[in-house]
């Protein structure tokens, strides 16, 4: 079971000194900043959170949320214009801001990370086999047949039919949902303990998707992989998660096991995202209840609260003050002045 | 229920009878008589009725997009009819088809790339008067779209705006208010929600159905995503490969479908609800699509079909009549479908990962 599964993501210090094995990811006060003709521009305002061994954190949020650029952050990818400080430890080692060929030793071997679009990560030029062999023989120092072996295992084992010989076939030859599981194959060829995911089934059709759901529920139980799923579905959030972060504008706004999280929201945020989406479980025929107005726009951020002109509980403290991420009852955070919902 | 039932005892807006769109392959080499046809769509056939909703679901390659075009005669149909109150599209000269678009209308996934980037968007909505109606004062223009931006949720000051000014959202109302300007009777919706956030989806499926309802409008609702085409469609159609694989009135299609595929694709959708969605039962289809250019004989389906027979590679199956208005292309749709609970109930993966790896 994830060991962190009672602690709340606050920001660091406020756990500090327990004494258990430092967390797979310990994330705390991230802050990204991108440089713009129009001044900086926040895309992640100090987000503190934690990964424990074999844990399946789910990240939701909309365009602009900074859900995607935490990670960017996290594995040195970030454009040219963007810059982030806080810290993020891996294992207890700070990696926040390496130098790169120290990075590389870390990123592709113990932390992989997969996109929405394989072909951000597949080159297109190159047969599979060699762009999974290279990871290996760099990484591992393996030799050219041995790495290919354990290409066609990795290939196999993402079910890949065929795989001895379709690992000498050029990307362009899969088919959507095969690219995906080839692009999983070689996140997992080092055998990372954390795998994170940003999208990983957002173009792929809903059949498909299941299958690559199974196939990272599989990962995570036979493997004990620690993931982060980054998506916007909260249908995939709800099957893969042991726990959940909400983010608007930058900024966790809830944080909680997943139980918690769909059953019980206690940020109006959450709360209004699960009520707006059709679904397949319930039975609004009448209007679907909205949230008013639009996403965030990061360089006009309101004052005190960012969710506040979409809010309908939002109050006078709200234009003022900005709510902290707060914990509450077991394991779970909100940042928001309401008592309750 | 009597709702439903007003409808569809209305004559039909739209007739689509046996629809193909066959596009021609490039032929194989210099000396090959043979010549290849994707067949997109392949032989629809349904009616839609003044103030319906048809959903049409299907995943990518089915088939769903090219007929929302052949529809609108944006891409010739290669046979069957479409048949626009009572005539026949085809027996229409090009000039008759295009008188006709002021009933029927489209909007589209993207709205930014729909719209013209150097066109306000007042000039945006304006344009379809400008070109039905050229004798309209411009007065009469700037009322009319006035009050369809009022109608779709754009304040009037936005007129001499931008498209790239707007978020998604508020570029999807602009492409609503271009499609409605006109007062059309139909308007093909393909994947209007898709590119949306879901706060966002949730405004614009609401503008479509109170649209619906102030114009007695008719939509055709061009969809992947199942549970929005069931908040939005009276009656659905689930395409495979080009083909309809079942159809039948909203309740009656994800309350009891019969097509193993339809069943798949519901089983599918992940639920936002961690207790049943990892409690649930699934079907679940191995593989891919298969080349549309190269379908299986018989059954389309039948390569990724969980209870397929030798018989289903022989016979394709025709629409059996499940009830009334309810079809399905199987020729099992009486038999139930095995499923597979969700893998973390453990039933799956007793091979599991490593299993397999060792074996």
């Amino acid at each position: 079971m994830p060991s962190t599964l009672g602690t709340a993501d606050v920001p660091a210090g406020a756990d500090a000194g327990t004494a258990q094995a430092p967390a797979v990811l310990e994330v705390a006060n991230l802050v990204t900043r991108f440089a713009s003709p129009d001044g900086e521009v926040s895309a992640v305002n100090g987000v503190s959170f934690t990964v424990g061994q074999g844990e399946t954190l789910g990240i939701v949020g909309e365009s602009g949320s900074g859900k995607s650029q935490i990670f960017m952050s996290v594995m040195g990818l970030l454009a040219a214009n963007g810059r982030a400080t806080g810290s993020v430890r891996y294992r207890g080692q700070e990696i926040l801001n390496l130098p790169r060929a120290r990075l590389n030793r870390i990123r592709g071997s113990r932390i992989s990370m997969i996109f929405q679009d394989p072909m951000t990560s597949l080159n297109p030029y190159l047969r599979i086999s060699r762009q999974m062999t290279e990871v290996l023989v760099h990484h591992k120092g393996m030799t050219a047949s041995a790495a290919l072996e354990e290409a066609i295992r990795m290939l196999d084992l993402v079910r890949i039919p065929e795989a001895r010989r379709r690992v000498h076939m050029y990307p362009h030859e899969f088919s959507g949902g095969m690219r995906q599981r080839v692009m999983i194959a070689m996140a997992l060829l080092c055998q990372p303990d954390l795998l994170i995911a940003d999208e990983p089934t957002t173009a792929l059709d809903v059949t498909v998707q299941a299958q690559i759901l199974d196939l990272m529920r599989d990962l995570k139980r036979e493997f004990d992989t620690s993931i982060i799923m980054i998506t916007h579905d909260l249908g995939v959030i709800a099957g893969l998660s042991d726990r959940v972060l909400v983010m608007y504008a930058g900024s966790i706004v809830e944080s909680g096991p997943v139980r918690d999280i769909f059953y019980n929201p206690q940020h109006p945020y959450t709360e209004a995202l699960l009520k707006s989406m059709p679904r397949l479980d319930d039975d609004i025929l009448g209007e679907l209840p909205t949230i008013a107005g639009q996403p965030p726009n990061l360089q006009h951020l309101p004052t005190g609260c960012p969710f506040r002109p979409r809010c309908v509980h939002a109050f006078d403290r709200c234009v003022t003050d900005a709510p902290a991420l707060e914990p509450f009852d077991r394991g779970r955070a909100k940042a928001c002045h309401l008592e309750a919902l | 229920m009597t709702e439903t039932a007003a409808r569809s005892s209305k004559a039909p807006l739209l007739s689509v009878r046996d629809l193909r769109v066959h596009f021609p392959m490039p032929a194989r080499g210099i000396l090959s008589r043979r010549r290849d046809y994707l067949k997109a769509v392949d032989g629809v056939s349904f009616d839609v009725r003044p103030g319906e909703t048809l959903g049409v679901v299907g995943e990518s390659g089915c088939g769903k997009s090219t007929l929302g075009r052949a529809i609108l005669q944006l891409i010739p149909p290669t046979s069957g009819q479409v048949v626009w109150l009572g005539e026949d599209m085809a027996s229409m000269s090009e000039r008759e088809i295009r008188a006709k678009r002021q009933d029927m209308q489209i909007i589209f996934q993207d709205p930014l790339a729909s719209l013209d980037p150097r066109m306000t968007v007042g000039d945006i909505i304006a344009e379809p008067l400008r070109t039905f109606h050229p004798r309209m004062s411009r007065d009469e223009q700037r009322r009319r779209v006035d009050e369809m931006m009022a109608h779709v949720g754009l304040v009037p000051e936005m007129v001499n705006r931008y498209p790239h000014e707007f978020s998604g959202g508020q570029a999807q109302r602009i492409g609503i208010a271009r499609a409605m300007i006109l007062r059309p009777k139909l308007i093909v919706c393909d994947e209007p929600v898709s590119a949306l956030d879901v706060s966002i989806q949730s405004q614009i499926l609401n503008l479509l159905r109170r649209l619906q309802r102030e114009f007695d409008l008719s939509l055709i609702f061009i969809s992947h995503d199942l549970s929005v085409v069931r908040y939005i469609s009276h009656r659905i159609i689930v395409l495979y490969l080009g083909k309809v694989a079942e159809m039948a009135d909203r309740d009656e299609l994800y309350g009891n479908p019969r097509h193993p595929y339809t069943q798949a694709l519901i089983s599918a959708v992940p639920l936002p609800d961690p207790d049943a969605e990892r409690a649930k039962e699934r079907i679940v289809l191995y593989g891919d699509l298969p080349s549309p250019l190269d379908p299986p004989s018989g059954c389309y389906f039948r390569t990724r079909c969980p209870k397929a027979t030798d018989h289903c590679a022989r016979m394709a199956p025709d629409l059996y009549d499940v009830s009334p208005r309810h079809r399905a292309a199987c020729h099992y749709w009486d038999q139930p479908t095995p499923t597979r609970e969700h893998p973390e109930a453990g039933v799956v993966g007793a091979e599991g990962l490593t299993g397999r790896a060792q074996s």
